[in-house]
């Protein structure tokens, strides 16, 4: 099957920083793939490069087989990526509905009529969405008004309503509660297979309760693609996160892990 | 395990939780019917010098508002609006001297050289952000002035085109100075509703969405630099029926109206109004004229003075606007 993405020798620098160097990604269709590494591993850089956010210096972009290397962010999003990002950045001055609403308008099969105000579709789509993220009966709110994890789970309203393939979460339960953070992972459990999610995230809970495959990042390198128990039995991944220690400190069930999504980002 | 309606195909929910609250639009349409009753009865009451200044305000709100579009709505700040408007003028005037007068021709003469002029300067200017744009676009400004200065043989130079023959409809000549300011109603009416549909469309709120983050909506699948695009030419072909009115008022046109002074004073009237508020726009452009216009002269030429005493009150005491009032109060009382 033609894996829904491709990234081939994806490589970006930051002045002498190789933020990204020559990395080599597969994601099959319907996966739910997980991209970990310890802060400043080049997670998000990678994800700007997929989605267009950002120009790879080289390397290639598959979408489902196709080269989106050269196509601008907004011809990837019309093929079907869309992300959300590590630190929201969402509408000041609008409600938590009509930012929905933007979403959907431009991913529904009709115009965006520069005479005609939102279709009632519209809104009831928002709507659910918002329900299905949690954040039902919040839709009249405005966006700074939210707090932090109903902005972050906004995102991924924002995100889903742009009828992705491939769904990109850069970090999308930090900052959540508990209870927000279980809703979303049980959101993107219930996901239809069409769409395929590839997530970042320091929560490892989280990633080996939800993900069928991992794919761990250390310094701009991919250190291991593999399945969630590779992973974890992997030395070299535990060294790249913790330096030296004992692997029950990072992996076992009642572990730190938690902490790891309350780390600031690196710069 | 709970059904995710919103990602299944067919979406079958009922309207079971509360619509997004909706604001009392009924007060807002009782108070422009009653607005638009009072101006087209103006005539009726009013000193033909009153008659005249209301006239001017029309005209002048027409094309704030066009530059509230591109400011307000869509984020764009735009130091030389009034080059398309001048532009819009000078077709008008020049269509009226040398063409003919007869009604829609030199309206619409006017409506297609704002455009035009708005689409030959657009595509670079949307494409540049923050100070560059402030930039470019005073740059534009003062050029489509140099050259209403210089070329002679079209715009009649530093002293403009002057003797400009009154708008004719069906032959008869608008002279008398109450069916001047009907004829300007009707449009400005007319340019008003359809910058006002725009706002308020799906179009509309990609452009809000433009002015509050623009690489989100970029990342959203928009292709911003086209929907500013689009944006800047229509506000500019809105500015050029501004002119074209402006035309059939003063009958003259000069340098001046295409100048840094009137764009300053447009933009003073879309913050004065509440950037973002096309009403606003429209009590903030009625403020200028009066205080510019009508009480400069008593006020012994000090009135641009007394209009920038206005403006700093105005940007501390209200800052959003004369529209931010009613805002204040529907929050006192709703929320
Ligand atoms: N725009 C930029 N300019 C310069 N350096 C950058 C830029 N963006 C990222 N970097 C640097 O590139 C490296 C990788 O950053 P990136 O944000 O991709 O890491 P990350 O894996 O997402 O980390 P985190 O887990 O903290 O989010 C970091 O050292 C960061 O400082
Ligand atoms: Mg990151």
């Amino acid at each position: 099957m033609t894996p829904v993405l491709r990234c081939a020798g994806l490589t970006r620098s930051f002045g002498a920083l190789r933020a990204v160097a020559g990395v080599d990604l597969t994601i099959a269709p319907g996966a739910r793939h997980a991209l970990i590494g310890p802060n400043g591993a080049g997670k998000s850089t990678l994800f700007k490069l997929v989605t267009g956010t950002m120009q790879a210096d080289e390397g290639r972009v598959e979408l489902a087989g196709r080269d989106v290397t050269g196509l601008s962010e907004v011809r990837r999003c019309r093929m079907g990526m869309s992300q959300t990002l590590q630190h929201s950045s969402l509408f000041g001055s609008m409600t938590a509905a009509e930012t929905v609403e933007l979403a959907v308008q431009r991913h529904n099969a009709s115009r965006i009529s520069p005479v005609r105000s939102t279709r009632p579709a519209t809104r009831e789509r928002a709507e659910a969405l918002l329900a299905d993220v949690g954040l039902g009966g919040r839709g009249g709110v405005l966006v700074p008004a939210l707090s932090h994890g109903e902005r972050k789970q906004l995102e991924v309203a924002l995100a889903l309503a742009c009828r992705p393939r491939l769904l990109l979460l850069d970090e999308p339960a930090a900052g959540m509660s508990p209870a927000e953070s279980s809703r979303l992972v049980e959101l993107l459990a219930g996901l239809p297979s069409e769409i395929t999610v590839l997530f970042v995230e320091h929560d490892l809970d989280l990633v080996f309760s939800l993900a069928d495959a991992v794919t761990v990042l250390h310094l701009g390198q991919v250190l291991l693609s593999g399945t969630p128990d590779e992973v974890r039995a992997s030395e070299a991944v535990r060294e790249a996160y913790l330096g030296t220690g004992r692997r029950s400190e990072l992996f076992g069930p009642a572990a730190e892990t938690s902490g790891g999504s309350d780390v600031p980002a690196g710069s | 395990m709970r059904t995710l309606s919103a990602l299944t195909a067919a979406p079958t929910r009922s309207g079971g939780s509360a619509p997004t609250a909706r604001r009392p639009r009924r007060w807002g349409a009782l108070t422009g019917a009653l607005v638009v009753v009072v101006l087209a009865t103006a005539p009726l009451f009013l000193a033909p010098f009153a008659t005249t200044t209301l006239t001017r305000i029309l005209v002048f709100a027409l094309f704030a508002v066009s530059l509230d579009l591109l400011v307000g709505v869509t984020g764009l700040p735009s130091l030389g609006h009034a080059g398309y408007f001048g532009a819009g003028a000078y077709a008008a005037g020049w269509v009226s001297l040398n063409v003919t007068a007869e009604m829609p021709v030199p309206l619409l003469a006017g409506a297609a050289v704002g455009a035009l002029a708005a689409a030959l300067t657009g595509w670079i200017t949307v494409r540049s952000r923050g100070v560059f744009f402030l930039m470019l676009t005073l740059a534009i400004g003062e050029t489509l002035q140099q050259v209403a200065e210089t070329w002679q043989s079209v715009t009649g130079g530093a002293n403009g085109l002057t003797g400009i023959p009154s708008t004719r409809i069906a032959g008869q000549p608008l002279t008398n100075a109450g069916f001047v300011h009907w004829y300007v109603l009707v449009f400005f009416l007319a340019g008003f509703g359809l910058v006002w549909m725009v706002a308020r469309s799906r179009f509309g709120a990609a452009l809000r969405g433009i002015r509050d983050n623009e690489p989100r909506m970029r990342a959203l699948g928009y292709p911003t630099a086209l929907y500013k695009y689009a944006t800047f030419v229509l506000a500019g072909g809105v500015a050029g029926i501004a002119g074209a009115l402006l035309v059939a008022q003063q009958r003259l046109v000069t340098p001046a109206d295409l100048g840094f002074t009137t764009a300053a004073f447009a933009l003073l009237a879309v913050i004065i109004g509440g950037a973002g508020s096309l009403w606003g726009a429209c009590v903030g452009a009625a403020l200028v004229i009066v205080i510019r216009d009508a009480l400069g002269p008593s006020l012994g030429g000090h009135g641009t003075l007394v209009l920038g005493i206005v403006f700093v009150v105005v940007v501390y005491g209200l800052p959003r606007g004369v529209a931010g009032l009613r805002r204040l109060r529907r929050n006192g009382t709703d929320r």
